[in-house]
C-alpha cells in the first residue's frame, strides 16, 4: 500500500494521512493508491503539512507499518529515547521498528 | 570572553525581527516552503526526522555560564529538556516548533547568541581548541583571531552563496585538538625563527564523501594580514568552486583538482591584488577584541598540588584534566559519555549544573569540545576535588577522556533525515561492552568515531577506529575503518572489508581491540600499533 507522511507545518510533528486529515498515529494511515501527488499538492497548499511524501507501507494485525526503517523510526520516535516516543509507557511498543 | 558591541547586538536583534516576519509570512501563506526553506536554514532551522531541529552557534566553543543557563532554559521551555552538543562545537535541539523559533532566537539574543550561518553554503561557526587561552602549550590565545574571523565572515556579502558550506578552525599549539587539517581552512598560529607570531594556512581538508587532508598552502602569514589572506583563499574558491556538482563543490575538490601549488599560486596572486585595499580590519578593532580575552584574575601562588587520597578522583584527574598555563590551575573535561549514554546529549539540569560549576570554579566560562564534551578551562587545583565530587554526584564524572568509551557519534538515524543507519545505539553498545575500567585502562588512548552516513558528521574517517553506517537494501549495516587520526599527524581510516550488522560491529570492535592488546609494544597506543603492523592482522582477526 502507498501511505503519505510529512510534518505538521507549525509544530514539525510527524503526521500520516488518514483519508481526511493528518494523524500523528501511523496506525491511522490509509492507502492512497495513485492519488498521492494530488493530496500532497492540496495539503501543502493549505499549509497543513510540509515535506510530505509517499512511501510503501504494509498492514498487519497491529495496523499500518512503513516499509523502510527510517519511516518506522519517524512513526514512533527515537529508538534510543523510549521516553520520548508516542508510547512511552509501553516497553513493547517499539518491537516492530527495528 | 567576547562581549557584543552595539553593532553585534543590532545585527542579531535585526535578524530576529526579520526571521519573525518571515515565519509569520510562511504561516500565513504569503511565501511557499520553497521560498521559506533557504530563509529558515540561514537561521539554523532544519526539518529533521521528528520535528524542526535548531542548531545554535557556539563561537569557537566558548560559553559563559549565563549562556549555558539560557541553553538549558530553551531545552526546557521549547524542547524536551535536553540538547545535543555537536562535533562543530555547537548545540542542536531536536523538537522545535516553527512557531516558537523566533522566540527562541530572541531569547538567545539576550545572551549574545544566535543561529546565523549554522547552515547553508556560507562560512560556518569558527571552531578552535577547547583549551584556547588556558593551554600550557599554545603560542598565543587563538580566540581573538577566531573572533575576528567570526566578525569578518558574518554576513560577508561575497561569501553568503559559496559553492558549498565552509568550515574554518583556528588553533595555536603544535598539538592539534581541533581536527584543523580536516577543515576547509585550518589556521595554526605559530612563532617563526625571528620570534614573530603569524599563521600557517592549511587549505582544502574535509571529511564527508571524499575525505582529504589539507595541504599546507602558506607557512607564515603575518598576523596583520591573515584576514586578507583568508579572503584571498575564499575568493579563489568562490570563483572556481564546482557549483555544477554538489559532490564536487567543496574546496577540497578544487584544491585537489587544481593541485596545491596552482591553488596557492592563484591565492598569492589574489592576495597581492587585495593588499592595500583595506580588507584587514583596523588594529583598534583587534585590540578591542583582545581586551575581551584578558586572562581572568588568576590567584598568584595558588597551590599546585592535587589531593591524591581518593583513587577515583585521581583516576578522573589523570584522565580528564589538561595542563594549564597558570601554575595552580588546570582545565577539566566533563565527559558527556557515561557508560551506555547518548554521546553529546545533556539534560537541561545537567547544563544548569555545568553552568553553575563554571561560574563557581572556572571564572564563569565553559567550552564545548569537538569530541562532544564540556571543558571547564580554568579550575584552581585546590578546588578540583570539590568540583569532581559535585560532578560525580550528578553522573558527570566519567573518567574516560580519549578512551574507548569517549565515543563521538552523530545523531544518526534516530534523529537525522540524511542518515542510513543509527549511530547512537552502536555507541551505547560499545560503551557498555568496554565499560570495565580494566578494559579501558588496557586499551589506553583509543578514539572511536561513528557516523550514520557518508557525510561524516561523526568524524569516522578520523577515528583510530571509525564506524560508518550504510543502508544495505533497507537494513542497517556498519563498515569498520582503522587508522584514522585528527591530530597533528592526521591520517584517514581505511575500510577493513565487508560491513557488519549492529551486534556484529560491536564484536568487530572487540576483535580489533584484541589484536592491539596482543600485538602492542611498550608505550604504543592503538594507533601506533596499527601504523606499525598495518591492516592485515586486523583483517585476519575480523574475516579470517
Ligand atoms: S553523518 Fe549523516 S547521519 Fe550523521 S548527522 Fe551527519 S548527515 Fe546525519
Amino acid at each position: 500500500m502507498k501511505i503519505l507522511t510529512g510534518n505538521n507545518l507549525k509544530t514539525g510533528a510527524v503526521v500520516w494521512w488518514d483519508g481526511q486529515s493528518w494523524s500523528i498515529h501511523v496506525e491511522d494511515a490509509v492507502d492512497v493508491g495513485d492519488r498521492a501527488d494530488d493530496i500532497i499538492s492540496a495539503e501543502e497548499a493549505a499549509r497543513r503539512v510540509v515535506g510530505a511524501y509517499a512511501i510503501d507501507g504494509e498492514k498487519d494485525a497491529q495496523g499500518v507499518r512503513p516499509a523502510h526503517i527510517k519511516d518506522r523510526i519517524r512513526a514512533l520516535g527515537p529508538t534510543v529515547r523510549p521516553d520520548l516516543t508516542l508510547k512511552p509507557a509501553d516497553p513493547e511498543a517499539g518491537n516492530w521498528v527495528i | 570572553m567576547y562581549k557584543y558591541d552595539q553593532y553585534d547586538q543590532a545585527m542579531v536583534d535585526t535578524r530576529v525581527a526579520e526571521f519573525r516576519d518571515q515565519v509569520n509570512r510562511r504561516l500565513e501563506g504569503h511565501i511557499t516552503e520553497d521560498q521559506f526553506k533557504p530563509l529558515r536554514l540561514q537561521n539554523g532551522l532544519y526539518l529533521q526526522l521528528h520535528a524542526y531541529m535548531l542548531r545554535v552557534a557556539v563561537p569557537y566553543g566558548t560559553l559563559s555560564s549565563a549562556q549555558m543557563h539560557m541553553l538549558a532554559d530553551i531545552a526546557d521551555k521549547y524542547d524536551r529538556g535536553y540538547g545535543h552538543f555537536t562535533t562543530r562545537q555547537n548545540i542542536q535541539y531536536n523538537w522545535i516548533r516553527l512557531e516558537d523559533a523566533p522566540d527562541i532566537l530572541a531569547d538567545l539574543a539576550t545572551v549574545e547568541m544566535h543561529a546565523i550561518q549554522t547552515s547553508g553554503n556560507c562560512i560556518r561557526n569558527i571552531s578552535s581548541d577547547q583549551y584556547a587561552g588556558a593551554a600550557a602549550d599554545e603560542v598565543i590565545d587563538p580566540r581573538p583571531y577566531a573572533e575576528l574571523l567570526r566578525q569578518w565572515s558574518s554576513f560577508h556579502p561575497e561569501f553568503l552563496a559559496l559553492p558549498r558550506k565552509f568550515k574554518i578552525a583556528v588553533i595555536a599549539s603544535d598539538t592539534d585538538r581541533a581536527a584543523m587539517k580536516l577543515h576547509d581552512i585550518g589556521i595554526r598560529m605559530v612563532r617563526n625563527d625571528a620570534g614573530e607570531i603569524g599563521t600557517q594556512f592549511y587549505v582544502g581538508g574535509g571529511m564527508g564523501r571524499t575525505p582529504m587532508i589539507a595541504p599546507l598552502i602558506r607557512d607564515f602569514v603575518p598576523l596583520d594580514q591573515f584576514v586578507t589572506y583568508s579572503e584571498a583563499c575564499l575568493r579563489v574558491y568562490n570563483r572556481h568552486g564546482r557549483r555544477d556538482n554538489k559532490y564536487k563543490a567543496r574546496i577540497k575538490i578544487l584544491v585537489h583538482e587544481l593541485g596545491a601549488e596552482e591553488y596557492k599560486r592563484q591565492v598569492e596572486e589574489e592576495f597581492a591584488h587585495l593588499q592595500g585595499q583595506g580588507i584587514e580590519p583596523p588594529l583598534a578593532e583587534l585590540e578591542r577584541i583582545k581586551a575581551c580575552f584578558q586572562d581572568p584574575a588568576f590567584e598568584a601562588g595558588a597551590p599546585d598540588e592535587v589531593d591524591a587520597s581518593d583513587p577515583d578522583f585521581v583516576l578522573w584527574t589523570d584522565r580528564n584534566c589538561h595542563p594549564h598555563k597558570q601554575p595552580g590551575y588546570i582545565s577539566a573535561t566533563i565527559s558527556l559519555k557515561p557508560v551506555g549514554g547518548i554521546p553529546g546529549d545533556a539534560s537541561a539540569d545537567q547544563m544548569r549544573l555545568m553552568a553553575d560549576l563554571a561560574k563557581e570554579y572556572s571564572f564563569d566560562e565553559c567550552r564545548v569540545t569537538h569530541a562532544q564534551n564540556i571543558v571547564l578551562p580554568h579550575v584552581r587545583k585546590a578546588d578540583l576535588y570539590t568540583l569532581w565530587r559535585k560532578l560525580d554526584e550528578a553522573g558527570l564524572g566519567t573518567p574516560n577522556l580519549d578512551r574507548i568509551g569517549d565515543i563521538i557519534a552523530c545523531p544518526g538515524l534516530d534523529y537525522c533525515s540524511l542518515a542510513n543507519a543509527r549511530s547512537i545505539p552502536v555507541a551505547q553498545k560499545i560503551s557498555e561492552r568496554f565499560a570495565a575500567q580494566e578494559k579501558q585502562d588496557a586499551l589506553g588512548e583509543l578514539k572511536l568515531k561513528i557516523s550514520g552516513c557518508i557525510n561524516a558528521c561523526g568524524h569516522h574517517h578520523a577515528g583510530h577506529i571509525g564506524i560508518l553506517g550504510v543502508d544495505r537494501k533497507g537494513v542497517e549495516n556498519y563498515q569498520l575503518l582503522l587508522g584514522g587520526c585528527e591530530g597533528e599527524d592526521t591520517s584517514l581510516g581505511k575500510i577493513t572489508g565487508p560491513g557488519f550488522d549492529e551486534d556484529g560491529i560491536v564484536d568487530a570492535v572487540e576483535k580489533a581491540a584484541d589484536v592491539y592488546l596482543r600485538e602492542k609494544q611498550e608505550g604504543e597506543r592503538f594507533l601506533d600499533t596499527y601504523r606499525r603492523i598495518g591492516i592485515d592482522p586486523f583483517k585476519e582477526a575480523l574475516y579470517g
